[in-house]
């Protein structure tokens, strides 16, 4: 049954575009500890891609990504807010803003349920299957081909030229905030624009794999890649071809199990993670370091 | 208005039955995770209420109708899977508290995803009921499931009742829970039992998604009012409860609207007014009381510029003279001279301002405390004269008539301060 069509490319080219974008970015939250705040935020995206809805009238309008995006810096401020303001604690602040957002967002939904054609399954778990039918067709009546893909090109595009203008001072900010300070790098610019990309990458793929399924293509081929090496330049690449292979291995999964091919990318995916952290976990490793022997301490 | 009479009138018996159900749920999700909110956990309910989606879809599959015994039991094992895969990530791996915890929740979701769309595909006609775990439906809650749900959150509560000195120890000191010697490590694989339990509980009537915010908001919202755990516990039960009941009728007159997402509306909203108004620890209150410490702190020392002035035998200073002082706040300024100009502690006269006697008094008082706080560091801290006033100029504000009552003790009532400058007692003259 295992077949290489157009089809079939199209779906993994798409699904490799979108799942490079998430780990290009993703390196960075994880470096920063963020990652849970990247899952915050690709909850809590929903009312902004439902409000934006509701106003264009499509899920083509611009008005999606405006509203997904502000939502998203929104969630970013609110936690810092939250952290900063009110004294709760880091983790508690996240849970309470995104579990806040994304249920404002189904309410939304079910709201308007009868105005907007968006339900909740869509944007939860989306269907790459589709695509190949979802076409872009200009005014003159020309096809261009699935509109998804062209989005996820886009968005690629955006996201290299992200890093590349802003390499050193991601890179920086990422690993020393306060040196980065010192040497006059706005780190709070710096964080807010990483927020935005995410937010934008989410609503860009949401439609594809699903705002949730964002998240872990957002931390699991960067956490991955991570376990292998500790170099970023080693990190990125990793974590670019981990995107490949599990779009690859995950279309032709879901294929041979007739399910969600997100759902079956992200699961191969944790896969992939788990075989990479026995290999390399503590246990089964010798340790190269200098340990501190017993009779050092007694001495 | 017909629909809330009928609602909370509860003479519908499977209503009334719903609510005991919601509020035994809440009691039970809140009690657990106020200690994982308190224990800096409190993430990981969000990536156990995630995880338990592939066991429910398992459980389902197996049973291949909604039958609770299944359901429950999927859960607690996938819900484990993920508790154990996180703590020996942590241990075996360098990846980040945090990572760990968005991978875990994310690959778990993906595997359940893919569950649930194999089973749409088998045509299963049970599968509807199966929605319901990802935004929750507290309306379609079956009775015979209700016992169990409630069954378990009884146990949690008793459980959590009845070990409560334990986890008390886990989430404020586990190292001397371990020293006095209790088996910690045992108590915190209870506490995760417990907290899986309450997740499977809690997604009936809340969803996967949105399961983190009943085991997180209750317990960071209550954590504003109150620093004793007793009434914490309660206050964070009756915010769910609350919560719950809001949400269920929500659902109840809107039958198409899931329950989950307006139990996290009105829980946000009371954990919103709790930052905000909250006594002693809310946003508004410790703006106000900063703001009058600041104005207090300026007025003090407008009152030892003046008495300065007296020390280099001048009688007072002329009002320009004292805002010059203060280049960037001559509105504090301003306001602090007319303050103490009616607490009658200076007199204005033709714009010089000199101290009455009871303004030197207190101008004496924060000299004194500071020259004291002085001396104190200089000869117990051992502390260089020339790195002792920025402190002193903080202390000045906040040594109380005991503290200085002590120093001057300690300091057996020292007549001056390292910088040979005399400490104002106030029988002295000048």
């Amino acid at each position: 049954m295992m077949s290489f069509d157009q089809n079939a490319f199209l779906i993994i080219f798409t699904a490799s575009l979108i799942a490079i974008s998430c780990g290009l970015l993703g390196v960075f939250m994880m470096l920063r500890k963020m990652s849970m705040t990247g899952d915050a935020i690709s909850h809590a995206v929903l009312p902004g891609i439902v409000i934006g809805f509701f106003i264009s009238g499509s899920q083509r309008g611009v008005e999606v990504i405006v509203g997904a995006g502000l939502l998203g810096i929104i969630a970013t401020m609110v936690i810092d807010f939250l952290r900063k303001k009110a004294k709760v604690q880091l983790d508690a602040s996240i849970g309470i803003t995104f579990t806040l957002l994304f249920a404002i967002g189904i309410i939304l939904i079910n709201l308007l349920a009868y105005k907007v054609d968006l339900d909740q399954e869509c944007v939860l778990y989306g269907e790459i299957a589709y695509l190949p039918i979802d076409l872009w067709i200009t005014k003159a009546g020309f096809s261009m081909g699935p509109r998804i893909t062209w989005l996820a090109l886009l968005n690629l595009l955006l996201v290299i030229t992200f890093i590349l203008l802003l390499f050193k001072e991601l890179k920086l900010t990422s690993f020393d905030e306060g040196f980065g300070l010192v040497m006059g790098i706005p780190a709070g610019g710096i964080n807010l624009a990483l927020m935005s990309m995410v937010s934008y990458t989410t609503v860009s793929s949401f439609e594809a794999v699903g705002a949730i399924l964002v998240v872990a293509l957002l931390v699991v081929p960067p956490a991955t890649a991570f376990l292998w090496t500790k170099n970023i330049k080693s990190l990125i690449q990793l974590t670019v071809l981990i995107g490949i292979g599990i779009s690859i291995i995950g279309y032709y999964m879901a294929f041979w199990l007739d399910s969600s091919i997100a759902g079956m990318i992200v699961s191969v995916a944790g896969l992939v993670f788990l075989v990479s952290a026995v290999f390399n976990s503590k246990k089964y490793k010798f340790k190269s370091g200098t340990r501190l022997e017993p009779e050092a301490l007694s001495s | 208005m017909e629909n809330f009479l009928y609602f909370f009138s509860f003479q519908d018996a499977s209503i009334a039955f719903i609510v005991l159900g919601i509020t035994i749920l809440g009691i039970g999700s809140a009690y657990v995770g106020t200690f994982s909110f308190l224990d800096n956990k409190a993430l990981l309910g969000d990536a156990i209420s995630h995880a338990v989606l592939p066991g429910i879809c398992l459980g389902f599959m197996l049973a291949g109708e909604k039958n609770p015994y299944y359901i429950v039991g999927g859960a607690i094992i996938s819900g484990s899977l993920a508790t154990f895969l996180s703590s020996w990530l942590k241990e075996n791996t360098k990846l980040s508290e945090d990572s760990i915890i968005a991978v875990i929740l994310s690959t778990f979701f993906g595997l359940g995803i893919v569950l649930l769309t194999v089973i749409q595909k088998s045509g299963n006609p049970e599968m509807a009921g199966l929605n319901q775990f990802i935004f929750g439906n507290a309306i379609g809650i079956l009775e015979e499931d209700l016992w169990v749900y409630g069954g378990l959150a009884f146990i949690i509560i008793l459980s959590l009742s009845l070990l409560m000195k334990e986890f008390r120890l886990l989430v404020f000191n586990a190292e001397f829970g371990k020293a006095i010697g209790f088996p910690m490590d045992r108590v915190r694989l209870v506490f995760n039992i417990l907290m899986i339990l309450s997740v499977v509980i809690g997604i009936q009537a809340i969803g996967v998604v949105l399961m983190a915010a009943l085991l997180i908001t209750p317990g960071a919202a209550a954590r504003f009012w109150t620093d004793r755990l007793s009434s914490l516990l309660i206050l964070a039960g009756v915010f769910a409860v609350l919560s719950g009941i809001i949400g269920t009728y929500i659902s109840f007159v809107l039958p198409q609207m899931p329950t989950g997402p307006w139990v996290v509306v009105s829980l946000s909203t009371l954990a919103l007014i709790s930052f905000v108004f909250a006594p002693k620890k809310g946003i508004l209150y410790r703006f106000f009381s900063r703001r009058k410490y600041l104005t207090k702190m300026h007025r003090d020392h407008v009152l030892k510029s003046l008495y300065k002035a007296l020390e280099e035998k001048k009688s007072g200073l002329s009002q320009s003279e004292l805002l010059a002082l203060y280049p960037h706040h001559k509105r504090e300024t301003n306001r602090s001279i007319s303050y103490l100009r009616k607490r009658s502690q200076l007199i204005i006269k033709e714009g010089f301002i000199t101290l009455t006697s009871k303004g030197k008094s207190e101008a004496m008082r924060i000299v004194r405390l500071h020259r004291l706080w002085e001396s104190y560091l200089n000869e117990y801290m051992n502390i260089a004269p020339d790195h002792v006033h920025d402190s002193a100029e903080k202390m000045e504000h906040l040594l109380t008539p005991e503290l200085e009552a002590l120093l001057d003790n300690r300091l057996k009532y020292p007549k001056l301060d390292p910088h040979q400058e005399n400490i104002p007692r106030d029988h002295d003259e000048l």
